[in-house]
């Protein structure tokens, strides 16, 4: 059985710590801005939220790309980028609907869960990341997920 | 440099340019970064008589060499200067965010000299450096000017700014940080105001690089592991934060009620961690990088006193709940929420009207002169009072000077509870004997956070050492004494030594900078910013004889509980101090010592 990442937004601090690991693992520097996983904080609201690709089944980043750059990994279930085959066309960051996938420095970067072992949740004290047991969100799941996004969009208009 | 930017920003308020300067890498790994790098910066260029409110005198933000890395709770900043409440040099810490954002935007000092000629505000945009009007901001609180900024500038920057305490001069006023999060002690606000600078806005999408990646992220879980495994870090601050100690330093006996009068108080049951989080616990706020996350956001949605923000920790708690004879806890969240808005230290703020109420209650002080009466108790008479400090207003703009100058003002100068113009923070040193040596011996007065002996005396940590015995106190409070100030100038939050060690904290430093630390290199660059301050006093005019406490703490055993019958048996210890520091019999550093580390 696969694994999951599993988002607990209840029980995230704002620490970013989760950034921070992501950058330096993926980029070599500590640099919140070029992290897969964001944490969305609005700090009046007490409002924290961890963003981060969800892998999900019907990918609609793999449907719009045009040159099959973005491929599922068979052992992690992850979505993930094939740096030479991607021309920065930025369909794939359009098409996510949770703003997962960002295309700059002559690629597209997303989350590929460290090759089975996310950093992020190595940092995570607080338990709001997870990797566990589990085949893929459920659709249930996805969904909340999404409206609680909704709502922090909304959130951060007004 | 590794973990550096390697970049200081030099900010002449008075012709209004800015310039950018190198950070000489021997002076950053003899003084590790943030604290003891920017006092170094500091005592080299600034006259130690100066007053602390001229032109003259330098305000320095400092990053600590870590900060912006995922170093264990490693995202601090440190605000350098000679404190308007001392006259001591004074390095007061802030967490939030300020720090990491700093050395995202390319920095990892601003020193600010001179004084606008009316109110500005710093803007630092990814590297590009401006200074605007912030004409239309002065008179406004922190949250106004936060909020302002935000919509003036756009998303996504950090802001350091005062309040109308740090513009009137209040000597005890603070530099705010995300709404709640503080600079606080020693009046580094008053320092900023003094200056016309009203705010510090900073936003960055840069990074932080480490000399040894893959022996900073092993230091770094390791650091990790160890914080989330030990009871205070790993259980206690997350659960209930600071406000865990109410309750255990009340039932040890040090819990100071109503200025020091006695050392419990008897209904702190009703201010404790443990109510915060029945009533009014919102959530948990970790600052950047840390899995502690001791921060509390607190809400009054209803009742006499309302309001929504940070806080109360701990010493804010005792402020301005026990040492002013309050249990309404609602009270003193917005109290709280009050020295927030207008940006002054809670612990002054609070310690000083325990001061005056006890002049009060002696007709030292009259009502009329008042406004009104002041007792012990009053809660609503607390939180008046703060608008009024934080304004200046009628008798607020005694209470503006700190109780030192309050006590000496009325006559009873043995009234004011603290050392060198400081007032005292949260323990009562008659049941914690180390922590009444290292409140003598503070560079910025009294204060808890530049030696926590409270950890081994009254927590057991890292080992358990009698706090009713002076045995032994010397030599343990200079060793908390210099590792503080190498965790304060790594940019490591204090409270991490509270869970781990020196090791850990070595093996971060070492992997992180790139410099070759050993344990002896390292706490030996604590040692040198210890006597860098203790210099810099000197030259200020200070010298041993300052070194003491006041006669209540001295001569009045206390009268109740575990450390009934116990005065501070100071003399004794602070020889034995003089002579572990190699130091002359008049605290002064001699030659030998000076020389030894390097100054």
């Amino acid at each position: 059985m696969t694994k999951i990442l599993v988002l607990d937004p209840d029980s995230c601090t704002s620490c970013r710590l989760c950034e921070l690991a992501c950058s330096q693992r993926n980029f070599g520097v500590f640099r919140p801005s070029l992290s897969h996983i964001r944490v969305a904080i609005n700090a009046e609201d007490a409002f924290y939220f961890p963003m981060v690709c969800i892998q999900c089944d019907d990918a609609p980043c793999i449907e719009e790309c045009p040159t099959e750059a973005l491929v599922r990994d068979p052992d992690t279930n992850a979505v993930v980028v094939v740096e030479e085959n991607c021309t920065e066309c930025g369909l794939c960051e359009s098409a996510c609907p949770y703003g997962a996938i960002r295309v700059f420095d002559g690629r597209a970067h997303k989350c590929d869960l460290c090759g089975g072992d996310p950093e992020c949740v190595r940092f995570c004290a607080a338990g709001a990341l997870r990797y566990e047991s589990g085949e893929s969100w459920p659709r249930e799941q996805r969904q909340a997920y999404a409206e609680q996004l909704r709502n922090l969009a909304e959130e951060v208009k007004a | 440099m590794n973990a550096y930017t390697g970049k200081v920003l030099r900010v002449d308020l008075g012709s209004r340019t800015t310039r950018e300067e190198p950070i000489d890498p021997k002076l950053a790994r003899e003084f590790i970064g943030g604290r003891g790098l920017a006092s170094k910066i500091y005592c080299d260029e600034v006259d130690a008589e100066v007053d602390p409110l001229d032109a003259d005198n330098k305000l320095i933000f400092a990053t600590g060499s870590l900060t912006g890395t995922s170093a264990m709770c490693g995202g601090r900043l440190m605000v350098v200067t000679k404190g308007a409440l001392t006259g001591t040099i004074a390095c007061s810490n802030v967490g939030g965010t300020i720090g990491p954002e700093l050395k995202y935007a390319g920095f990892d000092m601003i020193i600010f000299e001179g004084k606008a000629a009316e109110p500005v505000v710093l803007v630092i945009d990814d590297g590009k450096v401006e200074l605007r009007s912030a004409v239309e901001l002065w008179g406004k609180n922190v949250h106004e000017t936060e909020d302002a900024l935000h919509a003036q500038l756009g998303a996504g920057f950090k802001f350091m700014s005062i309040g109308p305490a740090g513009e009137k001069l209040v000597r005890f006023a603070c530099v705010m940080n995300d709404k709640g999060r503080a600079a606080g002690r020693s009046g580094v606000g008053a320092v900023m105001g003094s200056k016309n600078l009203k705010a510090v806005a900073v936003r960055g999408t840069g990074g932080v690089t480490v000399a040894k990646p893959e022996g900073f992220r092993t230091a770094c879980l390791d650091a990790l592991d160890v914080l989330m495994k030990a009871e205070i870090t790993g259980k206690l601050l997350p659960q209930l934060g600071t406000a865990v100690l109410v309750n255990v330093i009340n039932d040890s006996g040090i819990f100071p009620a109503r200025n020091f009068q006695q050392g419990q108080f008897d209904t702190a049951g009703k201010i404790s961690g443990e109510t915060i989080v029945e009533q009014i616990l919102v959530r948990r706020r970790a600052c950047v990088a840390c899995p502690i996350a001791c921060g509390r956001v607190t809400a009054l949605p209803d009742g006499k006193f309302t309001g929504r923000g940070d806080g109360p920790e701990y010493e804010t708690i005792w402020a301005l709940g026990a040492d002013v004879g309050v249990d309404d806890l609602a009270a003193v969240t917005k109290a709280n929420y009050i020295c927030n808005e207008l940006g002054m230290d809670t612990i002054t703020a609070g310690a000083t009207i325990a001061c005056a109420m006890e002049l009060f209650e002696n007709s030292a002080v009259s009502e009329n002169e008042v406004g009104g009466p002041l007792r012990f108790g009053d809660a609503e008479a607390v939180v008046n009072m703060m608008t009024r400090i934080g304004n200046r207003r009628g008798f607020g703009d005694v209470l503006a000077e700190g109780a030192a100058r309050v006590a000496d003002k009325y006559g009873r100068p043995d009234l004011f509870m603290g050392v060198k113009k400081q007032e005292f923070p949260a323990y009562d040193p008659r049941g914690t004997l180390g922590m009444g040596l290292q409140y003598a011996t503070s560079n910025r007065g009294a204060c808890h956070v530049r030696g926590y002996l409270i950890a081994p005396e009254i927590l057991g940590f890292p080992v358990k050492a009698d706090p009713h015995t002076s045995e032994g106190k010397a030599a343990l409070t200079i060793l908390f004494q210099d590792l503080t100030a190498v965790i304060d100038s790594s940019g490591i939050c204090l409270f991490t030594a509270l869970g781990m060690g020196a090791p850990e904290l070595l093996a971060m430093l070492k992997t992180g900078t790139g410099f070759d630390y050993d344990m002896d290199e390292m706490m030996q660059a604590g040692e040198r910013i210890w006597n860098l301050e203790r210099l810099f006093n000197h030259r200020a005019g200070f010298s041993g004889k300052d070194d003491t406490l006041p006669k209540r703490l001295l001569d009045e055993p206390l009268t109740g509980g575990p450390a009934k019958g116990k005065t501070v048996p100071l003399d004794k210890m602070l020889t034995e101090y003089y002579r572990l520091r190699g130091w002359d019999v008049e605290g002064r550093p001699t030659r030998e010592k000076l020389t030894a580390l390097g100054l």
